[in-house]
């Protein structure tokens, strides 16, 4: 097993990973942040929008969609298969 | 009032209920559950924030409960997330402060959905929870010990399923429990520097508020990124902001990011709080919705049956509202000419009630099936959970001309009317986004131009170029107003409302099975507030609009025209005046009929309306209008369906043709300018009908939309949309009348 640091951006459709940190703009942390998205939780990338943009995760229960360029600045660690 | 064993000091004023919680707890049923129609909508004072009172009767007597938006936190970043804090301390316009908080929340995620409550308990206010979606949660194997649970939060806990009024009846008991034993829930513990800078912060506002702030409040300023209260005090007070830098430096210092420092600590206080209270039996199940959603937002398949979806809510707005719009038009007809027989001795009183009062009901009364059938099934939409999926699905078409995924079906709605469409904005959460939407939605080809539409098409463009030129030209007019829509909405969002890029941070609720009183609820409000509030505007507008075309109306020219009309039909038929003067005695012969068109057509030409056509019709000149395609035009602001009837009166074939009729379309096509430049050619040229129905496109004629933009945002956008199409469609006729005279 190797973690890799990478973003919520980079999941790819049905993964799961642990939050690192939430460095996007304030707000959209904060609004993360009451939703219930805290450092050391786990998210699952649920879809992407037919566009490419917004994409859909779920977190203790909740699914939420939020764009792209949101979902760049939550940092995640995902723990996958070495290949 | 009250029971016996009231107190003598029992309140002067009913009891003062908020209701708060989540989106998506089911807040709405609870709220309806517990008023029934005893409720009131109105809006904050200053925003566009929806303001629900309703009466309740509790055992020590009435109370208001009033409903809050539903919010995830008290985070005060925007105007409209502020009243929320505003109503909760009491500063609220006309609002006294709650004397109790019923807090909604979701059992299947209870410590998420604690978090407000957790805030709540902040503001020392006593409190309820309601657990709703109860039976969801017992269900999914999630095991809440509810008594465990109120002991450890201080505070009445009541199971609820607010769908099925299920637990409603326990809740008023509770009420009067948290009210008289001030039960209030555990406050968090802020560090005591948090404390300390609170006062500090006090000191540095000094007298500069408006109102004394509670500790809450200045708290709020310290952790929001983005405060409403703080970028008000800096304008009056910049030391404010300094004092507030200062208490964010001081919680660094203790490890803590002033931004998630709250979220942190009021989490991990839950946490404790609710530990060994919720068990999970088995594993976590997320119900059905993990796999409806696997189609719904699906890539591919989420677009089709989205796509479905929409052509199904269009088609039933615009197809099932037909019959019903039909018959109220007949009903109007039949009750215009029932009560005109009553007033058939004084002809300008006749005419006030049949053709300015009761046309002008009928204005708005038309709307209504539409009205009744989008709020059908914007509630299913919503109720079910699907809107948020809609959302999902169209938000990048939409986000790059500044708007998102939620302005796709009021936009959707405006190609059936504009009116509903711009109610269901009320959707959209962002005031700028919203706005933005308000503004390009009546640009969307209504229903109400098709008839304008097909009477010059059939007239003009079907005879000379065929049905598939002429299925194309409608074809291409219901996209003119949504091409010019777009770049609207870019420029509006970008330089105009300076909107800066909205989060769409939204959450997409649990499938749910809508409830249908909820559902009528929702039609019932939409469509009492359209009338209530936009139908005496529309009524005000219409008869003005008709005062205009009736005055002056001088006796005299009626017999100068009956004159005229004898001598020339004896004339013609070789007849003697006497003859045809009998014959006019019979009212429904042809003559009479005839005659009573050419008296009105004259009356229309030297009325007010008809004398203003004439003077501005040099404005539409370079569009090639005459003047009689101006006074329509001018008649057809109050809705633009009545260029119909108009340009019938004035080519004096009588006001109730419609656009199938044949006589409209030959007399227009054989219509020549008898003066100016062009004199003897036809008036109606291809350009002029492109340029016209241009016009018809883009122009705000819609009394009852006006109203209503007025209604959701102000007069000012109100007005200001209305002469910025009226310009815009003035410049878009122009265009195609120039261009098409180059080529014609």
């Amino acid at each position: 097993m190797v973690s890799n640091i990478s973003t919520l951006n980079d999941l790819k459709i049905g993964e799961r990973a642990q939050v690192v940190s939430l460095d996007a703009d304030d707000s959209i942390n904060q609004r993360l942040m009451v939703m219930g998205l805290l450092p050391e939780m786990s998210v699952t990338m649920v879809q992407v929008a037919p566009l490419g943009d917004p994409i859909a995760i779920e977190f203790e229960g909740r699914r939420v969609s939020l764009r792209r360029a949101e979902a760049a600045g939550v940092v995640v660690e995902s723990k996958k298969q070495s290949s | 009032m009250t029971t016996a064993t009231a107190e003598v000091a029992a309140p002067a004023r009913p009891l003062q209920i908020a209701l708060i919680g989540n989106p998506n707890t089911g807040k709405t049923s609870l709220f309806n559950s517990m008023t029934g129609l005893r409720q009131r909508v109105g809006n904050y004072p200053g925003v566009t924030v929806e303001k629900k009172v309703g009466m309740l009767f509790l055992p020590s007597g009435p109370a208001n409960l009033v409903d809050l938006p539903g919010t995830y936190s008290l985070s005060a970043t925007s105007l409209d997330e502020r009243v929320v804090i505003d109503v909760l301390s009491g500063h609220a316009a006309g609002m006294p402060k709650p004397d109790v908080v019923i807090c909604v929340v979701d059992a299947t995620n209870l410590r998420r959905n604690l978090f407000l409550a957790s805030q709540i308990a902040d503001l020392d206010l006593p409190m309820v929870i309601a657990l709703n979606v109860w039976d969801s949660a017992v269900k999914q194997g999630i095991n809440i010990d509810v008594d465990a649970l109120s002991k450890r939060l201080g505070v009445p806990v009541i199971p609820t399923v607010a769908r099925k009024g299920t637990g409603v009846k326990s809740l008023p008991a509770a009420i009067a429990d948290a009210v008289d034993n001030q039960r209030k829930m555990v406050k968090i513990e802020w560090p005591e520097a948090v404390s300390n800078s609170v006062e500090e912060i006090r000191d540095a506002i000094g007298d500069s508020a408006d109102v004394s702030l509670t500790d809450v409040e200045i708290r709020r300023m310290v952790f929001d990124a983005d405060s409403a209260v703080l970028r008000h005090l800096d304008q009056v007070n910049p030391g404010v902001r300094k004092a507030i830098e200062k208490a964010r430096e001081v919680l660094r210092q203790l490890g803590l990011n002033p931004m998630a420092a709250e979220a942190v600590l009021h989490y991990k206080h839950l946490e404790q709080l609710v530990e060994g209270v919720i068990r999970q039996q088995g594993e976590t199940d997320a119900g059905a919705t993990e796999s409806i959603d696997r189609i719904l937002i699906h890539r591919g398949w989420g677009l089709v049956v989205f796509l479905a979806m929409m052509y199904l809510v269009f088609q039933s707005v615009y197809s099932w509202a037909g019959p019903f719009m039909d018959l109220i038009d007949t009903a109007k007809g039949w009750v215009q000419g029932i009560v005109g027989g009553w007033f058939d001795s004084t002809p300008m009183l006749q005419s006030l009630v049949t053709d300015g009062l009761i046309e002008g009901v009928g204005a708005f009364v038309i709307f209504l099936p539409q009205i009744l059938i989008l709020f059908f099934f914007i509630a299913l939409l919503e109720d079910t959970g699907y809107m948020a999926r809609a959302a999902f699905l169209m938000d990048k078409l939409l986000s790059w001309c500044g708007l998102n995924g939620k302005s796709f079906v009021p936009m959707l709605s405006s190609y059936a009317c504009a009116i509903p469409g711009i109610l269901a904005t009320r959707t959209i959460e962002d005031p700028k986004t919203r706005l933005a939407t308000i503004l390009i939605a009546p640009f969307m080809s209504c229903s109400a131009r098709l008839p304008v539409y097909i009477l010059l098409i059939g007239a003009f463009i079907e005879p000379r170029y065929g049905p598939w030129v002429a299925g194309f030209t409608l074809f291409v007019m219901h996209f003119v107003g949504l091409a010019v829509a777009i770049p609207i909405a870019w420029i509006l969002t970008r330089f105009v409302l300076k909107s800066k890029a909205q989060p769409f941070v939204m959450e997409m609720p649990p499938y749910r099975i809508p409830r249908l009183r909820d559902v009528v609820w929702r039609m019932w409000a939409g469509a009492q507030e359209f009338i209530t509030r936009a139908g005496t505007i529309i009524l005000a507008i219409t008869v003005i609009v008709w005062a205009l075309l009736y005055f002056p109306r001088p006796p005299e020219l009626a017999e100068t025209v009956t004159a005229e009309f004898i001598a020339e039909a004896a004339s013609a038929n070789e007849l003697s005046p006497t003859l045809i003067a009998m014959e006019l005695d019979d009212p429904d012969s042809e003559l009479a009929t005839e005659l009573g068109h050419r008296v009105d057509s004259a009356y229309i030409n030297q009325s007010y309306m008809g004398r203003m056509g004439k003077a501005i019709q040099p404005i539409f000149a370079p569009a090639g209008f005459d003047w009689k395609i101006t006074v329509g035009v001018l008649a057809s602001f109050p809705a633009r369906e009545v260029i119909i009837s108009t340009l019938g009166v004035i080519y004096s074939l009588g006001g109730d043709v419609d656009e199938e009729s044949g006589d409209l379309r030959q007399t227009i096509a054989n219509a020549h300018w008898t003066e100016g430049p062009l004199i003897g050619k036809p008036i109606f040229t291809i350009p002029v009908v492109l340029a016209i129905m241009v016009f018809f496109a883009l122009c705000q004629q819609c009394g009852a939309t006006v109203a209503v933009i007025a209604k959701e945002s102000s007069w000012a956008w109100a007005i200001g949309s209305f002469i910025g199409m009226t310009i815009l469609a003035w410049i878009g006729a122009v265009i195609v009348y120039q261009v098409g005279s180059l080529f014609g």
